[in-house]
């Protein structure tokens, strides 16, 4: 808890510290910019093009930012205090807050400069995110000596909260019968045993044939299509690798094999009898690969 | 126009291109806003909105409703539930405060997961309408 209370007086020595001092914008007020912001959230205002354009208000803080190559003006004192918080854990920061006024309209050919001031640090906070500290600042935004405005901006810089971690999906049990359809289900392969007798297809792998009883069998690779036979959905009892409700199905294949898997590309209570599905082939993790089933119809 | 007045809504799809495309527009090359990948890193399950595009979507469901004459004065928002690409959100306004051709807005744009942005406008009001 000391330490804590050091920390939180340390990041309160810099309230009041220039966060950025005559920065200036990477670019005069310009009718590109504005035309692309305009573009991307659809806006269609008349006001915001033509000989007598204004840049939307909202554009104000676009105009201060550094882009890739970095920012110009910013203080030793906001790189301090952002270390300081990075070297206590708090290395994600997300914005919570802006708040603007806009004093006078910025029009295309305006040069704008700025000066940010940190005006608050949060005591430590928990946040769903994680724990952290608020911190504030205020940047007056200027063209020559006119206020154009201010923006407040509240950022939080924090450690996020660990998530548990889900434990990996059950692995298909593999054995000397069926090695050959995982290996097929990891070249992104449907295999099916057909007998060499009879040829008849069959699933799941097994040593002989179900219609005639041979021992010998070479592989076919499936179509890949099918039907849904049958379905249940899952709700309980949850496994922790799995996140219920969910549907398990038994797929006819179109070659007249049936499968298990998950259908995928409809909620679990929209899956029916007879929806037509294609398989996909899902990687689980690194090791895992398994075949699901799209629906198509 | 009354204090109380409901704004009709704006809904809007967030897609992976308008967030990307909102990012880059306002210059904010935060990894968070374009590469899944590493937002995954950092305990999002994937990109998303950054508070400059919300912003400007406030501001532009403002103009839209109130006519290129109108003039933003202040716009002070806060950002809750994340707007993830394939999520839609409906922003509504309430007029709350109306004096003289002073208009303060209560906005408040909500997602599949809750309110994304909740926040307050001052806007003068142009003449034509």
């Amino acid at each position: 808890m000391h330490t804590d209370e050091d920390l939180t007086e340390r990041l309160k020595a810099f309230e009041g510290r220039p966060a950025a001092t005559e920065g200036t914008g990477k670019d005069p007020v310009n009718l590109p910019m504005i035309r692309h912001w305009c573009e991307a959230l659809g806006d269609t205002n008349p006001a915001y093009s033509g000989p007598d354009a204004i840049a939307p208000p909202t554009m104000l803080q676009a105009w201060t930012m550094g882009g890739l190559s970095g920012h110009t003006g910013r203080s030793a004192a906001y790189d301090e205090l952002l270390g300081l918080l990075d070297a206590a854990g708090c290395t994600s920061v997300v914005a919570t807050d802006c708040e603007q006024e806009y004093d006078r309209p910025l029009r295309p050919g305006d040069e704008i400069t700025f000066d940010t001031v940190i005006e608050s640090v949060s005591d430590r906070k928990t946040t769903k995110l994680g724990s952290g500290h608020f911190v504030t600042t205020r940047t007056d935004i200027r063209v020559g000596p006119d206020l154009a405005g201010t923006h407040r901006f509240r950022i939080l810089k924090y450690a996020p909260a660990a998530r548990p971690e889900k434990p990996p999906r059950p692995r298909p049990v593999v054995n000397r019968d069926n090695a050959g359809f995982w290996e097929g289900v990891r070249d992104r392969k449907l295999l099916l045993q057909r007998c060499t007798a009879c040829a008849a297809p069959r699933h799941p792998w097994l040593p002989g044939c179900n219609a005639c009883g041979g021992l010998d069998w070479d592989t076919v690779e499936a179509s890949g299509e099918g039907t849904v036979y049958s379905y249940v959905v899952m709700h309980h009892p949850p496994f922790p690798a799995f996140d219920p409700p969910y549907a398990v199905a038994l797929i006819e294949l179109a070659e007249g094999v049936r499968m298990l898997g998950n259908v995928i590309g409809v909620p679990y209570d929209k899956v029916r009898i007879g929806l037509p599905v294609r398989v996909e082939f899902r990687e689980h993790d690194d090791e895992s690969t398994l075949p699901v089933w799209r629906v198509t119809g | 126009m009354r204090t109380g007045d409901v704004l009709p809504p704006l809904t809007l799809a967030i897609t992976r291109t308008l967030i990307v495309a909102g990012a880059i527009a306002s210059r904010d090359y935060q990894d968070v806003h374009h590469d899944p990948e590493l937002a995954r890193r950092k305990g999002s399950p994937d990109i998303f909105m950054n508070i400059l595009t919300t912003n400007g979507l406030v501001g532009r469901y403002l103009t839209d409703h109130f006519g290129p004459t109108a003039v933003l004065r202040k716009l002070s928002i806060r950002l809750g539930a994340p707007n993830y690409p394939g999520d839609t959100m409906v922003l509504t306004g309430t007029i709350e405060q109306l004096d003289g051709d002073t208009a303060t807005v209560r906005v408040i744009g909500t997602n599949g997961i809750g309110a994304h942005v909740t926040g307050t406008a001052v806007l003068t009001l142009g003449g034509e309408r």
